[in-house]
């Protein structure tokens, strides 16, 4: 007899169960759970406040959690040996941790210095833009080239797992796309990624999966595609807080329109002539203007907004 | 460029102390703190009647014990404590929390930057000394562990008062210790020239005790006392508790 075929699944990444963090009385993360797979990026998204680097501070090991489970490339957090998970994971802070009288070179060859297989310092400074050769002290570049800093030092252990935290911005657009590719090129390499950003774009480029978070939990989660939906919509922008009950009244059945944000109108339901025709005909009864009148797929952010409100 | 690929404890220490080195002996404040300023105090010690103290023979020995204490409250306790304050205000400390690097090898990576920086200081000193008539004897080499003893001492008060206080704060309190010893804790006055109790208490500080270890050694010839040993110990012990109590990444 055959043995039986057993399926072996690899364990995520990041796994976070139940997680709360308070600050004081306040319940900063109030029974996170998500996971982030193996080899893919995974995006933390939601407002100010959400507890997105909370989140990420917890698993780097910089903050305690009051509850809850955290485990990184299968290993509880806080119970292994600190140096050996920390030489597997990489990690780009928010704010600071770059020291401002050193020169960029010598910095990331110092970090390079603590992990048992790193990359090539002068290389990766210059994939990230950054002139290896310089010797401008940290604290005169710009924040463009601060931010590329900070990357390179998050990336040059070779980790397995990177945790992202705003990495674009205060970047220009050439940057990003550098580092989209960088990115792209850790992930191919087999490293998964943890992005916290504000920006939809990074997300819609970069993001295998979505982890939607308000008030310190996830709210949703899933790929864009999931979360955007197949659904065309038609939205439009208008007067601040316009009276849409003569809109609603006109509406095909299931037609509903909401303002969100505010001066932000979308109408829900099929997008289709008669329901541009409403539209038109309300605006010429009520004298409104409207501006970018768009048929189409709502976009990540105003998937994202919807959900959470203002990003 | 090819980088060396270390991950031990002791690899990642050294390299640790080596990076704070580079960045003590860059920073141009420092750099003053180190050479210039324990060259002049005792170039004006051993040149003027700043000290009646100071007079005769024991002239320069007497300096010396001074200056390399002033050397060692500022290295070891002063700057290492704003320095780790500033550290921990920038982010930079928040990071190594990420990376291998430990908490213990972060201490001793400080505590070997500082030793090498006060090693440096001492050495300038001495070789000053000499060309201005100093003639060491033997017994001066006692000098060489009640200095790591009070590095030691000084390093761990500093980075237990870098725990404690948000930066600007310890900028403030450890410039105001760092002048309180210097003028009442047996250091520029020596504790016996002190008023009643203070004369007692100057005795226990850490200041105190190094100096009186510097000048046994330094200038009667001996094996530093007893007590001043004591004390550079209870004071070391009691520091060290405190900083692996107090110290935090961010």
């Amino acid at each position: 007899m055959r043995p039986p075929i057993v399926a072996i699944v690899p364990s995520p990444a990041v796994l976070v169960r139940d997680l709360v963090v308070r600050y004081g009385s306040r319940e900063a993360v109030a029974g996170l759970s998500f996971e982030a797979p193996t080899g893919r990026v995974t995006a933390l998204v939601g407002p100010n406040g959400a507890g997105k680097s909370t989140t990420v501070e917890v698993c780097v090991g910089l903050r305690p959690a009051a509850s809850g489970t955290v485990e990184l490339l299968g290993i509880p957090a806080g119970t292994a040996d600190a140096a050996g998970l920390h030489s597997r994971v990489g990690v780009m802070l928010q704010d600071g941790g770059l020291y401002p009288s050193a020169r960029p070179l010598e910095l990331v060859t110092y970090i390079a210095s603590l992990y048992p297989h790193p990359d090539d310092p002068g290389r990766l400074l210059d994939a990230l833009g950054v002139d290896p050769g310089t010797r401008t002290p940290i604290r005169r570049l710009s924040g463009g080239e601060q931010q590329r800093v900070k990357c390179a030092v998050a990336l040059v252990g070779r980790p397995e797992l990177v945790f992202l935290d705003e990495p674009t911005s205060g970047l220009d657009s050439g940057a990003r796309r550098t580092f989209h590719d960088l990115v792209r090129g850790l992930v191919a390499e087999g490293a998964s990624v943890v992005l916290t950003t504000h920006l939809m774009d990074d997300v819609e480029r970069l993001a295998d999966q979505v982890v939607v978070i308000a008030d310190g939990r996830a709210i949703r989660s899933g790929t864009v595609a999931d979360l955007v939906g197949e659904e065309e919509s038609v939205s439009f922008r208008g007067p601040l807080h316009a009276d849409l009950t003569a809109l609603r009244a006109v509406l095909p059945d299931h037609g509903d329109v909401v303002e969100q944000p505010p001066g932000h109108y979308r109408v829900t339901g099929a997008a289709d002539p008669m329901v541009l025709s409403a539209i038109a005909a309300w605006c010429a009864q009520n004298g409104v203007r409207t501006a970018d009148l768009r048929v189409g797929r709502r976009s990540l952010e105003d998937v994202i907004v919807a959900l959470v409100g203002d990003l | 460029m090819t980088t060396p690929a270390p991950a031990s404890v002791r690899q990642r220490a050294i390299a640790h102390a080596g990076w704070e080195t580079r960045l003590l002996l860059r920073n141009g404040e420092q750099l003053l703190l180190t050479i210039v300023i324990p060259v002049g105090i005792l170039l004006g010690l051993t040149m003027t009647d700043v000290l009646v103290q100071q007079s005769g023979p024991d002239r320069i020995p007497r300096a010396i014990a001074t200056v390399l204490a002033v050397s060692v409250i500022s290295s070891a306790f002063t700057s290492l404590a704003i320095a780790t304050g500033f550290e921990r205000r920038s982010g930079a400390l928040r990071f190594l929390g990420t990376t291998p690097l430990t908490r213990t090898e972060l201490l001793v990576g400080k505590f070997c930057a500082t030793a090498a920086v006060t090693a440096l200081s001492s050495a300038v000193v001495c070789v000053v000394a000499v060309l201005i008539g100093w003639r060491p004897s033997a017994s001066a080499l006692w000098a060489v562990p009640v200095l790591i003893l009070g590095t030691a001492a000084f390093a761990a008060w500093g980075m237990a008062l870098a725990g404690l206080l948000r930066a600007e704060a310890v900028l403030a309190v450890a410039n105001g210790l760092f002048l309180f010893l210097i003028m009442f804790g047996g250091v520029i006055i020596p504790a016996a020239s002190l008023p009643g109790p203070m004369s007692v208490v100057a005795d226990l500080l850490p200041s105190g005790a190094l100096v009186t270890g510097l000048t046994d050694s330094l200038v009667d010839g001996q094996m530093p006392s007893g007590l001043a040993v004591i004390v550079l110990i209870v004071w070391l012990a009691s520091g060290a508790l405190v900083s692996s109590r107090t110290f935090r990444w961010s």
